[in-house]
C-alpha cells in the first residue's frame, strides 16, 4: 500500500500549497521518485500553477446523479419535498410546477425513494474534472476541480481520492502520496484526511496562525490521526506557537523562514526556481523528520525508503 | 443603520486585518464575525463575553443497537459511505461522513435510526473596546451555515437598534456558498479584499459573479499591493471592468504582522503610518457612500 | 393584486425585514381590499436553500409583487419564472410605511 500523507492547515494563506509542492520536490530528490501530489483543494486547485511547463496527460469528467422530475408523471404530492433535507426541490401544486435545483442537491437519493409515481429519475450532472499532470517532479500532480458554483466539495474530493486509489493500490509499492488538503476544518478537510497515515499541519507563528492550528489539532486528536507541525514564515511572528507545541507535546517537523522575495515568487507562480540554500536545508530537515517519525510509527515499520 | 460586509473568498488575503482596522476607526458600530470556520477577529477584539448561546448544526444519524436487526438496508441506501460494518456484526454510522440526508432513517424497517442535531457550536454576545461584538465558534468538523450567519447578523441588528448604533460591520465567511450569500443578503455595501496572487484574482472573480446577482454596491480593496504589481494591475483592471470602485490599497507592511502579534489592529499599533491612514480614507469613503445611498 | 412585504414582526408597526429568505414574517397586502395578513415564514430557520423555499411559498400564495431588501440568485430566478415582480427597498422603514406608500 502506498503511504498517504495529508498537508493541511486551519485556514488558507499559511503556505500549505508552497509546502506541498516543495515537499514533493524534496521527497523526489532524496527519498523516492514515486511521489504523487494530489490537489484536494477542489474549489481553488493551484498546485499546478507552479509548474508552467507541465503537460496534462489525462482528463476525466466526473458526474454525480442529479434527480429530475417528470412533470407528466408528477402528482405534486410534495412527498419528495418533505424528504429533501437540503431544500433543493421546489413543487408548486397550483402551478403544476416541480423542479430540482442542482446546485442545492446533495445527490442523497432520498427523493427517488420518496416518489411512488416513478416521476423522479436521476441523470448524470457534471461535478468536476480530475486532471493528471506531468510536472517532471516525481509522479506529477492529480488535481480535482469542482464545477464553479457547486456546493459538492466533499463529494468531489471523494471521487478524486477514489480515482487516485484505483491507480495507486499496488500492495508492495513504496510510493508516497501527498494530499494537499483544502483550507479550514470542516467536511472537505475531514474527507481528505479520513484515510491518510499521517498529517502535516502547516502553521504560521502568529496569534491567528496559532488559533487556526489549535482548531485543526482539536480535529486531528478527535479523529485519532498522527500529525506533526511545519512552521511556515518562521521569524515573522512570535514564540507563542512554539510554547503551545511544547506544552501539547506536538512534534515540530521543521521551520521555513519568511522571505518577502519568496512571497513575490509565489505570487508570480515561480516556486521551485532558485530555492535559496537556507530554505533548501529546511525542507531537507522536514523530509528527514517525517521519515524518522514514520519509521517509529507502529504498523508502518515495513515501509522501506 | 447601515450594514457593511467584508469578503475575500479564500483565507489569507488579510480580510480579518482589514476588518479589525475598520472596526477601530468606525465610531458607533456593532461588530459581527460571520467567518465562523476559523474565526480570528476575537483574537484582536479580546471580547468580554456576556452571553453564550448554543447553536444546532447539521443532522447526524445514529443507529440504536437495541433495535437494529442488522438487515443492512440503510447501508445499501447510503450514498456517502458513512455506514460501516462493525468487527463482529452490526452497523455503525461515522458521524464525520454522515451528510445528514436522513434517508437511512426513512428506509430502516425497524425504526432503529434517528437523527440528532449536533449542538457543539456556540455563539456569543460580547463587549469589546471597539463596541458590541457578536461572534461564534463551531465544533470540530462542523460546517458554517447560512443559518448561523443569519443568527449572528440578526443579533447584531438587534443590538444596533437598541444602542442606536449607526453601523454594523460584518467580517464575512470564505467561499461563495450559502454562508456567503447569507452574509450579503440585505447589507448596504460589500468590501472585497483581494491579494495580488493568481488565486486571489480567481477568488475575486468568483465572488463578483456572486455579488453581481445581488443589488448591493461592491467596493474593492487590494492588500499587499506591492507584492506583485503586475497581478495588482490585472486585479485593478478586472474591478474597473466590473464597475467596482477601488477604495484603497495596502502595501506589504510589517506593522500589519507586528500589530497582529500584539493582538491589536494596525490602526492602534501604528496610528500615524501609511497603512492606518489608508484605512481611515477607506472608511470615510465607505461611510459617505453608504449614507448617501 | 396581492403584494408581499418581508417583515421582522407580525404587526404593521414592526420594522420591515430587508432579508427575503430569512425574513421572520410576511405581510400579504391585498391591494383591492386594503387588508393585510401576517404569515409566519416557516423556512426562515433552515440551514440552506432558504431563498428558493421562500420563493416557492410566494408563488403558492399567488402574490404578484414582493417587496424586500434584496433577493439571492436562486430566489430571483424562480420569482422571475413566475412573473413575480421584485421591488427592492433599501431604507429602514416600518411595514406600515410601505403599506401606506402602496395605498398612496
Amino acid at each position: 500500500m502506498p503511504l498517504k500523507i495529508a498537508v493541511a492547515s486551519g485556514k488558507g494563506g499559511t503556505g500549505k500549497t508552497t509546502v506541498s509542492v516543495n515537499l514533493q520536490y524534496f521527497i523526489s530528490k532524496s527519498l523516492t521518485d514515486e511521489v504523487l501530489l494530489v490537489d484536494c483543494d477542489v474549489e481553488e486547485p493551484n498546485d499546478r500553477i507552479f509548474f508552467p511547463d507541465s503537460k496534462t496527460t489525462s482528463t476525466l469528467e466526473v458526474t454525480h446523479a442529479i434527480p429530475e422530475i417528470d412533470r407528466n408523471k408528477c402528482l405534486f404530492c410534495r412527498k419528495c419535498v418533505d424528504y429533501c433535507e437540503f431544500n433543493a426541490i421546489v413543487v408548486i401544486p397550483p402551478a403544476h410546477f416541480a423542479e430540482i435545483n442542482a446546485s442545492l442537491c446533495h445527490s442523497c437519493g432520498a427523493c427517488s425513494v420518496a416518489c411512488r409515481e416513478g416521476a423522479i429519475r436521476e441523470k448524470p450532472h457534471p461535478l468536476g474534472k480530475i486532471t493528471t499532470v506531468n510536472t517532471g517532479i516525481g509522479e506529477g500532480i492529480v488535481e480535482g476541480r469542482l464545477e464553479v458554483g457547486s456546493a459538492m466539495q466533499t463529494l468531489m474530493i471523494k471521487e478524486l481520492k477514489k480515482n487516485v486509489s484505483k491507480h495507486h493500490r499496488d500492495a508492495d509499492s513504496d510510493e508516497i502520496i501527498l494530499f494537499d488538503a483544502p483550507p479550514g476544518t470542516s467536511c472537505p478537510v475531514v474527507e481528505t484526511i479520513a484515510d491518510v497515515d499521517y498529517v502535516i499541519l502547516v502553521a504560521e507563528p502568529t496569534p491567528f496562525g496559532l488559533n487556526d492550528m489549535t482548531l485543526m489539532v482539536e480535529l486531528l486528536v478527535e479523529m485519532g490521526k498522527p500529525f506533526g507541525v511545519v512552521i511556515n514564515k518562521a521569524g515573522l511572528g512570535n514564540k507563542e506557537i512554539y510554547s503551545f507545541l511544547k506544552e501539547q507535546e506536538i512534534e515540530l517537523l521543521g521551520e521555513i523562514p519568511f522571505n518577502k522575495e519568496y512571497a513575490g515568487k509565489y505570487a508570480e507562480g515561480k516556486l521551485l526556481q532558485n530555492i535559496d540554500p537556507h530554505a533548501r536545508r529546511c525542507y531537507s530537515d522536514i523530509v528527514t523528520s517525517i521519515e524518522r517519525r514514520l519509521l517509529q510509527d507502529e504498523g508502518i515499520n515495513y515501509f522501506k525508503w | 443603520m447601515k450594514e457593511l460586509t467584508i469578503l475575500s473568498g479564500k483565507g489569507g488575503a488579510g480580510k480579518t486585518s482589514v476588518a479589525a482596522s475598520i472596526a477601530s476607526v468606525a465610531q458607533n458600530a456593532v461588530l459581527c464575525d460571520d467567518d465562523v470556520d476559523a474565526a480570528d477577529l476575537h483574537l484582536i477584539f479580546k471580547p468580554e463575553v456576556k452571553e453564550v448561546h448554543r447553536f444546532e448544526g447539521g443532522q447526524v444519524a445514529v443507529i440504536d443497537e437495541e433495535k437494529c436487526t442488522n438487515c443492512g438496508i440503510c447501508w445499501s441506501y447510503c450514498r456517502f459511505d458513512a455506514i460501516h460494518t462493525k468487527a463482529g456484526s452490526g452497523f455503525y454510522i461515522n458521524a464525520y461522513q454522515c451528510e445528514g440526508c436522513r434517508l437511512c432513517e426513512r428506509v430502516c424497517p425497524s425504526k432503529a435510526i434517528h437523527s440528532y442535531r449536533n449542538n457543539n457550536n456556540y455563539w456569543f454576545v460580547s463587549d469589546s473596546r471597539f463596541g458590541p461584538f457578536v461572534h461564534a465558534k463551531m465544533g470540530a468538523g462542523e460546517d458554517n451555515s447560512g443559518k448561523l450567519v443569519a443568527t449572528v447578523r440578526q443579533k447584531a441588528r438587534e443590538i444596533a437598534t437598541e444602542t442606536n448604533a449607526e453601523f454594523i460591520i460584518n467580517d464575512g465567511p470564505p467561499g461563495i456558498g450559502c454562508p456567503a450569500i447569507s452574509s450579503i443578503s440585505g447589507v448596504d455595501a460589500v468590501l472585497l479584499v483581494v491579494e495580488p496572487t493568481r488565486s486571489g484574482l480567481h477568488d475575486a472573480q468568483r465572488l463578483v459573479s456572486l455579488t453581481n446577482s445581488f443589488n448591493v454596491p461592491v467596493y474593492g480593496f487590494i492588500n499587499k499591493y506591492d507584492i506583485n504589481l503586475q497581478v495588482s494591475e490585472t486585479i485593478e483592471a478586472f474591478l474597473n471592468k466590473n464597475h467596482i470602485p477601488l477604495l484603497g490599497r495596502w502595501n506589504f507592511d510589517v506593522n500589519i504582522v507586528k500589530a497582529m502579534l500584539e493582538k491589536m489592529s494596525v490602526v492602534e499599533f501604528a496610528p500615524e503610518g501609511e497603512t492606518a491612514r489608508e484605512v481611515k480614507k477607506v472608511w470615510e469613503q465607505l461611510k459617505s457612500l453608504m449614507l448617501t445611498d | 393584486m396581492k403584494t408581499l412585504i418581508t417583515s421582522t414582526t407580525s404587526t404593521p408597526e414592526g420594522p420591515f425585514d430587508k432579508r427575503f429568505g430569512r425574513a421572520a414574517w410576511f405581510c400579504v397586502l391585498d391591494e383591492k381590499t386594503g387588508e393585510s395578513t401576517f404569515i409566519k415564514n416557516e423556512n426562515a430557520e433552515g440551514q440552506s436553500g432558504i431563498g428558493t423555499k421562500t420563493a416557492e411559498k410566494v408563488v403558492e400564495l399567488g402574490v404578484g409583487k414582493v417587496i424586500s431588501g434584496d433577493f439571492g440568485p436562486k430566489a430571483k430566478k424562480l420569482l422571475d419564472k413566475f412573473g413575480v415582480q421584485m421591488v427592492i427597498i433599501n431604507e429602514d422603514l416600518k411595514v406600515i410605511d410601505i403599506i401606506n406608500r402602496i395605498k398612496g
